[in-house]
Formats: C-alpha cells, structure tokens, sequence
C-alpha cells in the first residue's frame, strides 16, 4: 500500500498541509524543527491511532486549536480509500473511511500498516522491557486489529486492580479485610485478559523469530543465521505459552502465590505487563554484552522482520525511516538502504541530504518553515 | 461575554452534563425570549424536584414515597428482583414491559479507582431482601463493561451459597442489526452465550 495524497489540519506545527506523495522513495529534508518528522508521524498515527513520539494525544494538535485532522488517500493493490482521523484530546476521536464515519475511531487501525525505524529503536534492545512490551504490542495491533481492545480491556482492570491493593494498603485493618474481598474478582479477569495476550505476544514473538534471523544477517554482514534470536520471557515460570485456558490457570496459581507481596507493596506483581522480550546474540543477551554497533544492527533486524511479517502479497507495510540515519555509521547505512529500497513506500527524513544514501535517492522534499516543496 | 446575570445563567448552565458552553448559551438565550410563566415553571419545577425527590427504601429507585410505585405495588412479583447500577438502568428496563418482579438499585459499579467498593453499593441493604427466602431468582443487569463485569462476578460470588437462581442479561448482537458488522468482541459474545433452538 501507499500514500498518494496527505491533508494535514492543525496536526502539530502545521496550520495546513496538502501533500501529494507517490509510491517508491520519498526523503524529506530540512533542518531540525521545520516539522519533517510530523509528516511521517501524521502516516503512523493513521495506522495505529498512536505515535511513536508521545503517549498522550494532546502534543499532536496544533497550540491553540481544538481539534487536529489527519487525512490519507491510500492506495493499494490499485484501489484508493480515503482514510480519516479527527484527533480530539481528552475525548474519543472520530475515523471516517470514504467520509463514512466508523462506529468507534478504534476500526480503523490496521487499514493503513506502517513500520516506524527511529533514532531511538535502540532502546528497543538496551532499553527497559517496557520498550520491547510496546514493540510486541504494536506488531500485534497491526497483525490482529481486535488485540487493540483486549490490551486497553487489560490496562483498565490493571488500573482497577492496583488502585484496590493500594488503597488498602494504605488504609490497612478491617478497612482493607473489606476491599480485598473483591480483589479475587478482579484476579479472574486479569488472569483471563493476561492469558490472552501473553499467548498472542508469544505466537507473534515465534513467527518473528526467523525473518529476525535472516534480517541480522543481512544487516549486520558475516553474522551467522541462528546468531540474532529474541524470546518471550514471561514474568514467572510456565513451560507452555499456547493454551489460552492454561496460561489462565497458571496466572491465577501465581496470583495466589503472590498474594501477601502484592499486598504488602500495593503493587500488581504478576501479569504480562511484566513480562519481556529476551533478546540474544549467540548465546549473550544484547543489553549488557553487544556493543554499541551490533545493538543497533539487532534493533534495525527487528524492525526489518517486523516489516517482513506485516507483509501480505501485494501489499506492502509502508515503511518511515524517521532521522534514523544520522545514527548510524556507513556500513549499516548501505545496508538498510539497499534492504528497504525496494518496498512499495518508504518516506525518509533526514536533516543532511548527505547521510540519505544514494540507494535511497527517490524524490526529495524540503521541509522548511511548516512548508513542503520540492527539492530545487 | 455577556452582561451580568445573563452570564451568570450561562455559566451555570454550562456546569450541567452533557450541556457545553455553546449549549449553554442556547439556552439562556431561549429563556430570555421565553414567557415570564414558562420559566418560572421551569424554576419551580427543578426547586420541587430537589425537596420532594427521594430515594426508595427498599430498592434504592428515585422516588417520592418511602417506598417507590414498584415497590409499592402489588402486582409486582416479590419472587424475583433485577439489580442494576442506576435508577435510568430501571427506566430502560421497565420500557421493555418483560419483567414483572422487582429491582434494586446498587448506585453504581464497583470501581476501586472511583473509590467504590462494596460498601459504597447498596449490596447490604440487597442481602437483606434476600434474607427472608421469599425473593427465589436475581437478575444481574449489569453494563457490560470491565467494571460492571466485575461487580456482576463479585455479586454471583456472594450469592453462590443461597438457594438462588442467579443469571446474568445475556449481551450479543442488536436487534434489526447484520452479523457481518458486529465488532469482535460482540460477536464472540454472542457466540459464547449461543442458545439451543430446540424447545
């Protein structure tokens, strides 16, 4: 798939943007602050109705405006959509397809597929597992749409349940005997929501495996195939992540375990939102013994893989290279360009023509003063 | 702006839910223009709302007796009682004119980060209209939300051990709606709560 046209509505810095853009490589270049990185974003937030920049909604709208509007014409195998998203902070968004409006904003992510390559990928493999948590969830999201409700369903009884174990904690007594009488009630529902997601984390996580393999390889030039592997590592010991009923079973067991901990520090100990992503080279994990160098050569596989396994025939994911060359040294530069130089759309931003490699020529852009034009 | 009491009026009625400051201004506008009649019936109407309004004893309902028209009736069927979060959950359900028992109102749903527990629910005063055995059937009529899911789990814990039947509303496709444009997780709703066709 590809963008052709980008209409863009108090998002960010821009007033408005109108933006006609077409498939093969697009590089948009100016110096740091003129908005090059807003456009890529505005792509990336259409497809999973969040950035890769901020956590809340309200940065994305211009100072002063009420509401932003994010509008795509998107084309694939050689149909067109126009796909739309009013972004309202603090109140549900709206998401029209051909300007009929969705039932909940919600439907339209995963009509647009985008993987994001950015300065700070590196936090991916030496970051907390936080990182590698959201990486796993947004691939999901992409893969399989309706995950996007059984993760904000999950964070809600998250929500719900801690504030219970803190309260009483601090409380404590016979105040506290009364709320952890509905604590059980909420361990069911976070052990049948956990479960779930922790076996469609590591489905994702396995079919990653290979094409992560084979990415390495070809990033990080000489590696062997099996050198690159990343691993679901679940908060405690369970031996099977693929029955949905069991893992259940398994959590409720650990939640039992935990019990008087979870009470003691008010916090909830068990549950995917603990869990990790192992990722080794060898027989080493990367964060802690890879250098600076091959940690980036394994973030850059991990999205590269990302990008294999969200590929379906005929439809490529679009692909946004945001800044992400000025990170890297000449060689990985090669690399990556001649490895996605072939996709349907790849949009580049770069503050120096020059760290564009030359695989990478493609149409160029200068973005200079919220204004886009054509490279001279 | 506007001048003096005419903004007061707007900025009052902006307070209210569901009425934003556009809204607001609609409808200060409207009284202004409006007869000096309707909108001291208007006036009077709200002030004898809030002194005569109350809440039913027995089930919590609005009402202006110490017990509510539902409960008062006895027609009603005193077997079976529907609980519910809020008084508008009876209205919904009394349009339907298919149950005949009787209700009882929690004030809301269990909600640790709203600062509800149990005992911020009207779930004492539920089991004692249980106590006595005459009540044999309890409707969960819970949103099916993540809290109302909770407190519905909560509730069919409690009454696990009496010699009740216990159900819960069954939630699923709309009426009059296509199965193809079901969210997912409506459908398996649906699907989990499948009924047989046979009688």
């Amino acid at each position: 798939m590809h963008v052709s046209h980008l209409s863009l509505h108090d998002f960010r810095s821009y007033d408005t943007l109108e933006l006609g853009l077409e498939p093969g490589v697009t590089s948009l270049l100016g110096r740091n602050g003129q908005g090059k990185t807003n456009v890529v974003e505005a792509v990336d937030y259409l497809s999973r109705l969040s950035s890769h920049r901020v956590s809340g909604d309200q940065p994305l709208v211009r100072q002063g405006a009420e509401r932003a509007v994010v509008r795509a014409a998107v084309t694939r195998e050689g149909r067109s959509a126009t796909l739309e998203v009013e972004i309202n902070p603090g109140r549900s968004n709206r998401a029209r397809v051909n300007r009929a409006a969705l039932p909940r904003a919600r439907d339209l992510v995963g009509l647009v597929r985008t993987v994001v390559f950015a300065p700070d990928d590196l936090a991916l493999v030496k970051g907390d597992p936080s990182e590698r948590r959201r990486f796993a969830d947004d691939l999901q999201v992409l893969l399989t749409p309706r995950y996007a409700g059984t993760r904000a369903d999950y964070d809600r009884v998250l929500k719900q349940r801690s504030s219970l174990l803190r309260t009483a904690r601090t409380r404590g007594g016979s105040a506290a005997q009364g709320m952890l009488a509905t604590l059980e009630v909420w361990d069911e529902r976070l052990a049948a929501l956990g479960a779930e997601i922790m076996v469609t984390r590591a489905a994702a996580v396995e079919q990653l495996v290979p094409l992560l393999g084979k990415a390495y390889e070809a990033v990080a030039r000489g590696a062997r195939r099996d050198d690159a592997v990343v691993t679901y590592r679940p908060s405690f010991e369970i031996a099977d992540l693929t029955v949905v009923a069991d893992v259940e079973q398994a959590l409720l067991a650990e939640v039992a375990r935990r019990r008087q901990d979870e009470i003691d520090r008010g916090v909830t100990l068990v549950g995917p939102h603990r869990d990790d992503l192992l990722c080794t080279l060898g027989e080493l994990p990367v964060k802690g013994y890879a250098s600076h160098g091959e940690g980036w050569s394994f973030a850059l596989a991990l999205r590269l893989a990302s990008y294999e396994l969200l590929r379906q025939p005929g439809d490529d994911p679009i692909l946004v290279l945001d800044d992400v060359f000025a990170e890297l040294d000449a060689t990985r530069r090669e690399q990556l360009a001649e490895l996605v130089a072939g996709a349907e759309q790849v949009l580049v931003t770069a503050a120096v023509a020059d760290d564009v490699p030359e695989a990478l020529r493609g149409r160029r852009l200068t973005v200079a003063d919220g204004q886009v034009t054509p490279d001279g | 702006m506007y001048e003096g009491v005419l903004q007061d009026l707007i900025d009052e009625l902006a307070r209210l839910p569901g009425v934003g400051p556009k809204g607001a201004q609609r409808i200060a506008f409207h009284l202004l223009a409006a007869d000096p009649a309707d909108v001291r019936r208007l006036a009077e109407t709200m002030q004898e709302m809030k002194a005569k309004a109350t809440f039913c004893q027995t089930c919590g309902n609005v009402s202006q007796a110490e017990r509510c028209r539902i409960c008062a009736d006895p027609r009603r069927d005193p077997t079976s009682i529907c609980v519910v979060e809020e008084p508008k959950d009876v209205v919904a359900i009394e349009r339907t004119r298919e149950f005949r028992g009787r209700y009882h109102v929690l004030g809301g749903a269990i909600s640790p980060l709203a600062g509800i527990g149990p005992d911020q629910l009207r779930i004492r005063e539920l089991m004692g209209r249980l106590a006595d055995g005459e009540v044999t059937e309890v409707i969960l009529a819970m949103d099916p939300n993540i809290e109302g899911d909770a407190t519905a789990a909560y509730l069919s814990r409690l009454l696990r051990s009496m010699e009740l039947s216990v159900t819960r509303l069954a939630s699923g496709l709309p009426v009059g709606g296509d199965l193809e444009y079901a969210d997912e997780v409506t459908l398996g709703r649906a699907f989990a709560g499948r009924r047989s066709t046979g009688d």
